[in-house]
């Protein structure tokens, strides 16, 4: 994005110099601001990968001692188990399957309620609604989190014991469901509905955009509503869709202060709803970061650099999967 | 399978405002007929009222009814979505659904309400109605490509083949040559020659010329000043309005003293 941008902008002053004098703007105008806007576009860029590049070597160089403890360090293994694998690989999954929790319930209410409010809802309605969910994406984790732990938890109990007695044999509803309901799929609800925001008003956003000419030829052709929808706005909105979902998932793999205080972590299980099982990297770092150090500071730093390697990994998915489909995005 | 078009003491608004007042025409099967006028004067409001495609608009409603042969599509219980069906319209820019290939885009109108049809069936319609758009010829090698790929003249035809494909009774084209070239304005004058054998063609149009060479009616539509209804001034064969006008607006109109 940034590169496209600098790269339009430092060759637009080129053939200015080379104008006759007559052409010339007088030193104030043109050329020159296009240079500095041109050098600030540059700058911008630039700052991001640096401040990207520090933070990476960062997280690399703090985390040799615990990745490769025989060279880096003077053990020969680290503290919380035989092989960092082994201590990273159930935080991984913990956090995955929270993380896909939320986006499964999130992502279809998000597009739904980013539908009503562009295409379905009068304007007196939409308005208001749009500005409640903006509100949502307002309210500080650590509220959601103690609004997970004291209400949902207790109530989302009767629904485990529910799933427990008529989906036991699947791996995710096995073992003894929860009494408090502190478990990774509260966790993942919790997450939900602190993405649902995001997800919903960048949809909304890119949804209200289709453009007319598009949405009045599928009516002309005579397709209801939701036929309209399906064959206009969707298809423009794809990009956008997978883009703000990523967004969200972002956000819900990072997340710290919600997960913590709803989930009572333990080791990685499938089963998602018993308490004392699972945990996630951003709350196991923040609950023992505070009182780590040596080794097992390192563990956590690379178990930082473990979920900063998830992220990455999925947002270049995303991208790929939006440019699988350029020719027929619209754009040409 | 063409339809006579009956607008009875026809009003369009826009919320409050009165856009289009009291219109009364008939428009015979298999012809064409061109609506001209000043912009703003009401004649593309008017298309888009008989194909209820007006409505969609927020707030927009219209009053009076439009008869096809007989049935008027604003009676109680008739479904816009049915209407639409059985009026196609193409639009003023070319618009074909920029995520489909040429052939997906054809095979549009079946496509959204999920009918069902075997891979022979639709190579004929895709066939048939990119033949009768005139466009078979260039496009058959690269059916798979994105419709957007096309030449501006060669997407119009492309929504005209999209429109056809339905087989429509009336045809209603919105200005259907304003963004196309003078080469591409002639082979979609063409093709509304084609049309009329089949269906009945309404075009709206800021060329005179275009009117005088494809229409075999003209309505000739005026508006008395900024915020006052435009109005069905004259509407006559073509060579009349052209050539014998009634009315001093339309004389003044085809003469080219205001307009």
């Amino acid at each position: 994005m940034t590169e496209k941008v600098t790269a339009h902008s430092s060759s637009a002053p080129a053939p200015a110099r080379s104008a006759p004098s007559g052409l010339q703007t007088g030193g104030t105008g043109g050329a020159s601001g296009d240079r500095v806007f041109s050098g600030l576009a540059y700058g911008a860029g630039g700052l991001i990968l640096v401040v990207l590049a520090f933070v990476a070597i960062f997280l690399v160089t703090e985390s040799l001692p615990a990745l490769w403890p025989t060279v880096f360090s003077d053990q020969d293994s680290i503290s919380s188990a035989d092989t960092f694998l082994q201590y990273v690989l159930p935080l991984m999954g913990g956090t995955i399957i929270a993380s896909i929790i939320a986006l499964i319930i999130a992502t279809p209410v998000a597009v739904g309620i980013a539908l009503y409010i562009s295409h379905y809802a009068p304007r007196r309605i939409a308005t208001p609604v749009g500005y409640v969910i903006d509100l949502l994406a307002a309210i500080p984790s650590v509220v959601y989190g103690a609004w997970g732990m004291v209400t949902l938890a207790p109530a989302l109990v009767p629904i485990y014991g529910w799933l427990h007695e008529h989906l036991g044999f699947l791996p995710f509803f096995a073992g003894d469901p929860s009494t408090t309901g502190r478990t990774l799929a509260t966790s993942g609800v919790v997450l939900a509905v602190m993405i649902l925001p995001i997800i919903t008003s960048l949809c909304r956003e890119i949804f209200v955009q289709t453009p007319k000419l598009h949405e009045e030829a599928a009516l002309a052709l005579g397709a209801t509503q939701w036929e309209m929808v399906r064959a206009t706005v969707f298809p423009f909105a794809r990009a956008g869709i997978v883009s703000s979902v990523m967004l969200g998932l972002g956000r819900a793999l990072g997340e710290t202060m919600a997960v913590t205080l709803v989930l009572s972590p333990g080791v990685f299980s499938l089963s998602l709803i018993t308490s004392g099982r699972n945990a996630t990297i951003p709350s196991e770092i923040a609950l023992n970061f505070p009182e780590a150090f040596g080794m097992r500071q390192s563990e956590l730093i690379a178990a930082g650099l473990m979920l900063f390697i998830i992220t990455l990994a999925v947002n270049m998915i995303a991208r790929w999967i939006v440019s699988r489909h350029k020719e027929f995005s619209g754009a040409n | 399978m063409a339809k006579r078009i009956d607008a009875v003491d026809l009003n369009v608004y826009y919320g409050k405002f009165l856009a289009v007042e009291d219109v009364n025409i008939k428009i015979e099967p298999r012809s064409v007929t061109a609506f001209i006028g000043p912009s703003g004067c009401g004649k593309t409001t008017f298309l888009r009222t008989i194909n209820r495609m007006h409505e969609v608009l927020p707030g927009a409603y219209a009053e009076g009814e439009i008869l096809l042969d007989g049935e008027n599509i604003y009676g109680p219980g008739v479904d816009p979505v049915n209407v639409r069906a059985e009026v196609g319209m193409v639009f003023q820019r070319p618009n074909p659904f920029p995520t489909m290939s040429i052939r997906e885009n054809v095979l549009a109108g079946y496509r959204l309400n999920g009918t069902r049809m075997s891979k022979s069936d639709a190579d004929a319609i895709v066939e048939k109605s990119l033949r009768g758009a005139n466009l078979w010829n260039e496009v058959k090698d690269r059916l798979d490509k994105p419709g957007s790929g096309l030449s501006g003249g060669q997407q119009q035809r492309l929504c005209i083949a999209r429109t056809v494909a339905v087989e429509p009774s009336v045809i209603l084209m919105d200005e259907p040559c304003s963004a196309l070239d003078p080469i591409s304005t002639l082979a979609v004058e063409d093709l509304i020659n084609e049309l009329k054998e089949n269906y009945t063609v309404v075009i709206v149009t800021h060329n005179m010329q275009q009117a005088a060479r494809v229409a075999d009616r003209t309505a000739f539509f005026n508006i008395q000043g900024t915020g006052k209804p435009g109005k069905l001034i004259e509407y006559d064969d073509t060579i009349n309005i052209f050539q014998n006008p009634q009315n001093e607006q339309t004389q003044n109109y085809v003469s080219g003293r205001f307009g």
